[in-house]
């Protein structure tokens, strides 16, 4: 009987075999499937059960918190401003990932970092709970919150920059959305809202202020201007021709200003009177001089053609100045048309450059970043030249001409009492079928600048057509968000 | 499993002056161990899930500590030669049961584990009455169709009205006076003594070859009829009672049996084609069957059931499990029950897994060494077939939670919660350490005890 023992025994010794590397297939090598499949709750459980540091203004406004809520979930995500900071805070959600801010820095805020390493060490013998660190914004909170009321019912959006150090105070965009039913622990209520973003034509969770690139329009001009008192043949009161039409060169197209009138008696106009009513001939004019190299260099001064925010990974768009434009389509990108296009961003950059005398600040959006406690600093941004857009002079006499606009010119409604303002408009026509782009930059104090703006209205659907323009429509929210910057 | 290749005792003990090893002391060294890690569980559950040492650790050492000894006391009574590995592995697996399933009362507020901890001061008391009132297995052998019996009306009980009742579908239980009880645990036991008794007598006739089928030399029509008594009996309980496990159970430690008994192969070949029979008839016939299957195809079709929890479960916890308190065990529906394996595998990972599979490998390569070794037929049969039926059920209930084969209703052995299966497997290593001790103990040199109650047989020269 002992060999047939023998024989059940090897066949016992097989099933146990079966059973070992059954559960070595499943434990050592199907682990990471099984655990990143959508309906397996217990890593859902494990990504909520870690308290999440705050993301926090300026000002150390949380804008968005973790928290404790109890059952098998235990953090919730929470954003108590929703629209208002959706742009910056970006959504943080289980089933669709991160975006802006939640998703750059996710490493900090989940507590994963390698600079948490050591306290997540400390936490690992004393038992704690490990949790995340803490992600202080440059956003100031009575800005944005002046740009995002500005806002209301419009489509466009604002950025405003701090021209000493490049800090972005204020980052809004609308329509908004709510990033609350996205971190929610309802699928289904993350499912449906989700789908509501993605229906919605106006793309409310698309980051207007750094993300879509726009046809400036004149407030182009700028660059221009700036291309031209660089180029040291021209200053603020050069004489240069501004007639009531231009011929496109190489075409039998004429270009023509939006009043439909010469910019100065005998067809000649000052570049200051110029720029003050937005005289599209003067410019095209320059740009023809200039030609499209010059204008070129003088953009990417400014930023152009390089992305912004790369440090933050804030998935910011690249403005564009055309590679290799003809004569007529220099002449219309010298006013802002044609190819160009920009972010808010992008032109909150040149009137910061201009303000802050010629030098671009690389603008940035985290200030710091703190440990757990929220208390300690991990890290600190420390504000760093980008490039030298402008000579100091050239600064001054653009800043002047600014001035000028607002004083007395398109940008008025950008006025604030007692203070100063530099500023330009921008109307741009992009298609016929569609309104055009209010475009409004500035910059105050004039004489002693610290924040720079700019704001565009894509979408007004309840002003006429005739009367969106950069001064009606975005010069006010401008004037509103320096003002809550410089708290007059 | 370690197959014996020493010679004979006899041999060895002709000479007067070798001691044969006890092993008593190995045993109580080992069960030191075992109570230690056992406690280390319990202590680590509370530990992981409360961030506190429990009040009774100390108690539940004690306690644990007091029971095992009193089992290896009455070893080395009753059973000194005993093998010495079989109780520290039995009070390790109950460790560690009693561990998940006072953990799971952590997360479920429930309290399972006083429950189990009773059944098994039940099962312990068990196995001493076993070991005391039998001396001698042989005596086991006298009444094969009385055992066989009892072992049928055991598996019929529930199906009888008033006492007999169903939990979650199953038919398998009876209630006497608030008590529940699964008798085919009882039945189990019973059933392979009988068969091992049944096969002493019978085997000679069954090993004469019939017809040639196929190129195997299938048995004598009139020999087919106890395994075809044993099939139909099995598969009417699964159709009946909705169950496959014990069926299979029952059917293929029969099967290997007769295999061992009657040394042809053509027997397990039948064994199974009728197997793959009966499985193909309850897939078509028994819609519960049907289910199981197509969950095993695709476990996935319910997130929440059973079997994807228990795989979630086992990828959750990896290599290196998520230490005990520390997983999510709870999220496996009835996880106590047949799922536990899961649920240790979650929270002790592929390596305490492992551990637990192979204390059951160990266990049973110790059953079937003591198989080789005895030199009573029906002992030999016996210590065989308890050994294969706690592997094959081992096989089917842990195969079934990780999916390596389609899930079916049978106790995880000692890990389980359920006190008849607890209580009787406590029988079953009574009876293992009987046969152990006499498998071990050195053989009468002057003159044999038992000539006069010795069945005659038909020795075998090989």
């Amino acid at each position: 009987m002992n060999s047939p023992i023998r024989r059940v025994s090897a066949g016992c010794l097989l099933l146990v075999l079966a059973l070992l590397v059954n559960i070595t297939y499943i434990q050592a090598f199907q682990a990471d499937e099984l655990n990143s499949r959508g309906d397996n709750r217990r890593v859902i459980i494990d990504e909520y059960a870690r308290e999440r540091g705050p993301i926090l203004t300026r000002d150390d406004e949380p804008i968005a918190i973790s928290e404790e809520v109890g059952g098998d979930f235990q953090f919730l995500r929470n954003y108590p401003e929703a629209t208002l900071y959706a742009p910056v805070t970006g959504y943080y959600s289980y089933q669709y990932q991160r975006s802006a801010l939640e998703r750059a820095q996710n490493d900090i805020l989940s507590g994963d970092d390698d600079r948490l390493f050591v306290r997540r060490l400390i936490d690992l013998v004393t038992g704690e709970e490990p949790k995340g660190g803490a992600v202080k914004t440059t956003i100031d909170s009575e800005a944005q919150r002046a740009a995002y009321d500005g806002l209301e019912g419009y489509k466009g959006a604002v950025v405003a920059l701090d021209v000493q150090t490049g800090e972005i105070l204020t980052m809004a965009s609308t329509p908004s959305y709510d990033p609350n039913p996205l971190a929610s622990h309802s699928f289904s209520e993350q499912n449906e809202y989700w789908q509501t973003l993605k229906d919605d034509e106006d793309k409310p969770d698309l980051n207007r202020a750094i993300a879509q690139t726009l046809p400036p329009g004149s407030v182009f001009k700028l660059v221009t201007a700036a291309a031209a008192i660089e180029s040291g043949d021209y200053d603020a009161e050069s004489v240069i021709p501004g007639p009531a039409e231009y011929p496109l060169p190489l075409t039998d197209r004429t270009l023509g200003n939006q009043s439909g009138q010469a910019c100065g008696s005998d067809d000649e106009t000052t570049l200051t009177n110029a720029l003050r009513i937005s005289c599209n001939t003067a410019f095209a004019y320059l740009g023809d001089e200039l030609g499209d190299d010059v204008l070129r260099d003088q953009a990417e001064r400014f930023g152009f053609n390089a992305q912004p925010l790369t440090e933050d990974e804030m998935n910011a768009a690249t403005s564009r100045f055309p590679d290799d434009p003809d004569e007529p389509q220099t002449v219309l990108s010298a006013i802002g048309q044609y190819d160009v296009r920009v972010t808010p961003l992008q032109i909150a950059m040149v009137s910061a450059a201009i303000a802050n005398d010629g030098v671009l600040m690389d603008p940035y959006i985290v200030r710091e970043v703190l440990a757990p406690d929220l208390v300690s600093t991990i890290e600190q941004t420390e504000p760093e030249e980008l490039s030298r857009a402008v000579s100091p002079d050239t600064a001054q006499q653009l800043t002047e001409m600014m001035v000028e606009v607002v004083e007395n010119g398109t940008g008025t409604n950008a006025q604030i009492s007692g203070i100063e303002v530099a500023g330009k408009t921008g109307t741009a026509q992009s298609d016929p079928d569609r309104p055009p782009y209010a475009w409004f930059t500035s910059f105050a104090p004039a004489d002693d600048p610290r924040v720079a703006v700019a704001v565009v209205i894509e979408e007004a659907p309840d002003t006429a057509r005739d009367d969106i323009g950069g001064g009606a429509l975005a010069a006010p929210i401008a004037r509103a968000v320096m003002e809550a910057v410089l708290g007059a | 499993m370690s197959l014996n290749q020493r010679l004979p005792r006899s041999e060895a003990t002709d000479d007067e002056a070798v001691v044969p090893r006890r092993g008593r002391g190995t045993e109580l060294l080992l069960l030191i161990f075992a109570v230690g890690i056992s406690t280390f569980a319990y202590v680590n559950v509370d530990l992981g899930a409360l961030g506190e040492v429990p009040a009774d650790a100390m108690a539940y050492l004690g306690g644990f500590f007091v029971v095992s000894c009193v089992a290896h006391i009455v070893i080395r009574i009753r059973a000194p030669y005993a093998d010495p590995v079989i109780l520290p592995i039995v009070v390790t697996l109950c460790g560690l049961g009693l561990a998940m399933i006072h953990r799971l009362d952590l997360a479920d507020d429930s309290s399972h584990a006083t429950t189990q901890l009773t059944w098994m001061l039940v099962g312990v008391a068990l196995f001493i009455t076993v070991l005391f009132l039998i001396r001698d297995h042989r005596i086991l052998a006298r009444y094969p169709y009385l055992m066989g019996l009892t072992g049928l009306v055991l598996l019929i009980l529930p199906l009888m009205p008033i006492i007999g009742h169903s939990i979650r579908g199953a038919q398998i239980w009876i209630r006497v006076g608030g008590m529940s009880f699964q008798p085919n645990e009882a039945a189990k036991i019973v059933l392979t003594i009988a068969f091992a008794g049944f096969l002493v007598q019978t085997r000679d006739a069954l090993a004469l070859a019939g017809r040639r089928f196929l190129g195997v030399d299938l048995p004598r029509a009139r020999d087919l009829g106890p395994i075809l008594i044993v099939w139909l009996t099995a598969l009417g309980i699964l159709t009946v009672q909705n169950d496959v496990g014990p069926s299979v159970l029952l059917f293929g430690s029969f099967v290997l049996l007769i295999y061992i008994a009657t040394e042809r192969i053509s027997w397990i070949i039948l064994g199974l084609m009728l197997i793959g029979f009966g499985i193909y008839a309850a897939y078509n016939v028994v819609s519960h069957v049907r289910q199981r299957f197509d969950l095993w195809l695709d476990p996935f079709i319910d997130p929440t059931g059973q079997l994807a929890q228990s795989l979630f479960g086992l990828a959750y916890g990896g290599t290196i499990g998520t230490g005990l308190g520390q997983g999510h065990p709870d999220m496996i529906p009835i996880a106590e029950s047949d799922f536990i394996g899961a649920a240790l595998g979650e929270e002790l990972g592929l390596a305490g897994l492992t551990a637990i599979i192979l204390l059951y490998a160990l266990l049973v390569s110790r059953g079937l060494r003591a198989s080789l070794v005895l030199r009573d037929p029906f002992g030999k049969l016996l210590a065989a077939g308890l050994a294969t039926g706690l592997l094959l059920q081992v096989f089917v209930v842990l195969g079934g939670v990780t999916r390596l084969i389609p899930m079916s209703g049978l106790t995880t052995p000692f890990l389980a919660l359920g006190g008849s299966s607890l209580v009787m497997n406590w029988v079953l290593v009574a009876l293992l350490i009987r046969l152990s001790d006499a498998a071990r103990r050195p053989a009468p040199t002057d003159k044999p005890t038992f000539t006069d109650d010795a069945v005659t047989q038909v020795v075998r020269v090989p």
